[in-house]
């Protein structure tokens, strides 16, 4: 199994431009330069990672329009604060996976653990299986379509951007929620505080028609689902909301 | 009057003081706790506890105006490809932008850039103001990652994860609703006027394994470059400095329960985290139990004011320290000249810190854009440079006085404690003895 001395890796940085980046050849530290020695995505199509094997940080901080394919399963962080650029993931996903992107898309064909697009700006992250618990906490922006179901605590302090849910979501979703966006389709375990459903108006049906349409999901209706939001009665802190805490 | 019943003088109880007691009153009519910002006010041991020898028989002294005492330090050496060097051992604390108004932000950043230091953003992102005027700017990288995106990452000097302050170590914070102008609500990707709280977990990851692979990934988006720091409120200093080098910081910054806030509740200010005096020393055994003191670099906060206590806290073996509140006085805060306005707020120049309410005579910490004109950057940048100047020629002083030719050649053997709290806190012996009280293992 490739492992990386996370106190250790080479600081020596190696001009690489093949398409194809074997992990069990190069280290992490001379994929992740070589993707940010990228000046001009133009040129550049079809990055393919081979051999990932768990490895954390595969992928971090692209900033151009490159389409990676990485063959295999991914640890922690995977895509972490990506711009532009377009991930697949051919396996599934540890911890954080597309925490705060920015812009472009990450998609996991597999399941995803905790804290999926935590923090994210902005950008698509579509998880193909099941996402852990913690999927979309303090969302700035992104937008998260998950196929499968979300664990315990998603969507916690969510700040703005839409979490789309095609299967059930677990406890305590939207817990502390400010102005983000949820649409699940299955049901909802328990709401977290300050977190209620809402009325799904015409303008929420098309923008989950349009998020459903870039991830590519064609199996289900926007009216299947039901939106969820913040009921703001904790925007502004007051003694008699404290047994809400 | 009659000898059978004499009158006694009326006692006040000492603990129901009048303080306390206004305390109760006040709980009792609002309901809710004390929030208010700055750092432990309460008295404990600092230090004012501890003297130094100077130099005699046994070691002599340097000339004070002729040989040579360096201050520089050198920030992140251990993985950094581009360390920070530093012309004095005195950084600027994170402060947020928002918590202070853009002037104070340009200020800190105008006085460290003169002084040869560096200054750090805080709990909103950062300002072009603040790194436009900051040759060397140190990014926090917060648990509400208000702000935060790759590009201020790459531009930053050095990455600070602030994993807790000293003020409320275990907890997070709150920017009240009258403090987010439109500027501020928009860096912070909130609507305006709600408050905005600042969480105290980081939203991805939890422990010390965690914190090796964000590290990892930080590293790994900025190709190496930047110093790492790990910053930790006095809570346990020797595990939590110990778990820092672990997960592979290049510098911890170690802020004790002087060390001040924006915001937060008076209870966990007062009664939550050990003082300045009592961190050092197992930080520093717990660098030397892994082989990496002067390797992994330890930056002291929390109740600095003046060359002495800089000396001291690098006596115990800090590499740097920090300063936060005494550079808000610097700039002008709680300043007698607004004394008329601070009686209007029901206080007095010296004891505002309802910094959080956005009404700051002074203009520092407020987005009242009348208010912060108040603050002159370009006059306050030099007050604290000048400060800083005055702390390091201090500093100097004393250490030339102990025949030391670098400030980090001040060492524990220099020092002695004038309580017995201090000399255990600090583990050098009680002024006029040999006794170092607690000696042992932490």
């Amino acid at each position: 199994m490739h492992s990386t001395n996370l106190a250790t890796a080479p600081l020596h940085q190696a001009n690489y431009t093949p398409k194809t980046f074997d992990l069990s050849k190069i280290t992490l530290r001379e994929f992740n330069q070589a993707l940010h020695n990228v000046k001009d995505a133009a040129g550049e199509s079809n990055w393919e990672v081979l051999n990932p094997k768990g490895s954390h940080a595969v992928a971090v901080g692209a900033e151009h329009a490159i389409s990676i394919d990485v063959q295999g399963s991914v640890g922690y962080y995977c895509g972490g604060m990506n711009q532009n650029s377009t991930i697949t993931v051919h396996g599934s996903a540890g911890p954080g996976v597309g925490e705060n992107m920015m812009s472009g898309a990450i998609i996991v064909k597999g399941d995803a653990s905790q804290y999926a697009g935590a923090t994210g700006r902005g950008g698509l992250l579509v998880i193909e299986g099941n996402a852990s618990s913690r999927c979309g906490i303090s969302m700035k922006g992104i937008n998260i379509v998950v196929r499968g179901n979300i664990g315990h605590m998603s969507a916690f302090m969510a700040q703005s951007g839409n979490l789309v849910v095609l299967g059930d979501a677990g406890d305590a979703l939207g817990d502390s929620i400010y102005e983000a966006r949820l649409f699940v389709r299955g049901s909802v375990k328990s709401l977290g505080a300050d977190c209620i459903k809402k009325e799904m108006r015409p303008e929420h049906i098309a923008i989950l028609k349009d998020l459903l349409d870039r991830a590519g999901i064609t199996d289900v209706k926007p009216e299947e689902f039901s939106r969820y939001g913040s009921a703001r009665t904790l925007y502004n802190f007051n003694i008699d909301n404290a047994d809400a805490y | 009057m009659s000898y059978h019943n004499p009158p006694t003088t009326p006692r006040k109880s000492a603990t129901f003081d009048e303080y306390a007691m206004s305390e109760i009153r006040r709980a009792a009519a609002t309901g809710i706790y004390d929030i208010r910002g700055s750092g432990a006010k309460r008295k404990v041991p600092h230090f004012d506890d501890l003297l130094f020898l100077g130099a005699s028989i046994s070691r002599y002294p340097l000339e004070g105006y002729r040989e040579k005492c360096d201050t520089s330090v050198v920030l992140g050496t251990r993985f950094a490809k581009k360390p920070i060097e530093l012309k004095i051992p005195i950084t600027v604390a994170g402060m947020s932008f928002g918590s202070l108004s853009g002037p104070a932000k340009e200020a800190l950043g105008r006085g460290a850039t003169l002084s040869g230091t560096s200054t750090t953003t805080g709990d909103g992102g950062m300002t072009e103001e603040e790194r436009g005027h900051s040759k060397q700017l140190v990014y926090q990288y917060l648990p509400s990652r208000y702000g935060m995106n790759p590009r201020d990452l790459r531009r930053a000097d050095a990455i600070e994860i602030v994993v807790g302050q000293g003020a409320k170590p275990g907890g997070g914070g709150m920017l009240l609703g009258q403090k987010i102008s439109d500027r501020v609500a928009e860096m912070r990707t909130l609507p305006k006027g709600i408050d905005q709280r600042s969480a105290c977990r980081h939203p991805d990851w939890t422990g010390p394994d965690d914190l090796e692979i964000k590290i990892l990934e930080i590293r790994e988006i900025t190709d190496w470059e930047k110093p790492i720091y790990v910053k930790v409120g006095g809570a346990r200093p020797y595990y939590d400095t110990a778990l820092a080098v672990k997960a592979g910081a290049d510098v911890v910054v170690l802020d004790g329960m002087q060390g001040g806030t924006a915001a937060t509740q008076e209870v966990f200010i007062e009664h939550v985290g050990q003082p300045t005096l009592a961190c050092i020393r197992p930080a520093v055994k717990a660098l030397q139990d892994l082989g990496m003191h002067r390797k992994v670099q330890l930056i002291v906060s929390g109740g600095i004011r003046n060359g002495a206590d800089v000396a001291k806290a690098l006596a115990l073996g800090a590499d740097a320290v920090s300063v936060g509140t005494a550079a808000l006085i610097a700039l002008g805060d709680n300043d007698p000249r607004w004394e008329e306005e601070y009686q209007k707020l029901g206080t007095t120049a010296g004891a505002y810190d309802d910094w959080h309410e956005g009404k700051d005579p002074a203009g520092i910490t407020t987005q009242d854009v009348e208010l912060m004109k108040r603050v002159d950057p370009i006059a306050a940048g030099r007050r604290l440079a000048n400060y800083l100047k005055v702390m390091t020629l201090e500093a100097q002083t004393i250490a030339r006085a102990c025949g030391k030719n670098h400030l980090h050649n001040l060492e524990p053997e220099d020092l002695c404690a004038l309580s017995i709290e201090a000399a255990a806190m600090a583990g050098v012996p009680l002024a006029g003895t040999s006794w170092v009280p607690g000696k042992g293992p932490f």
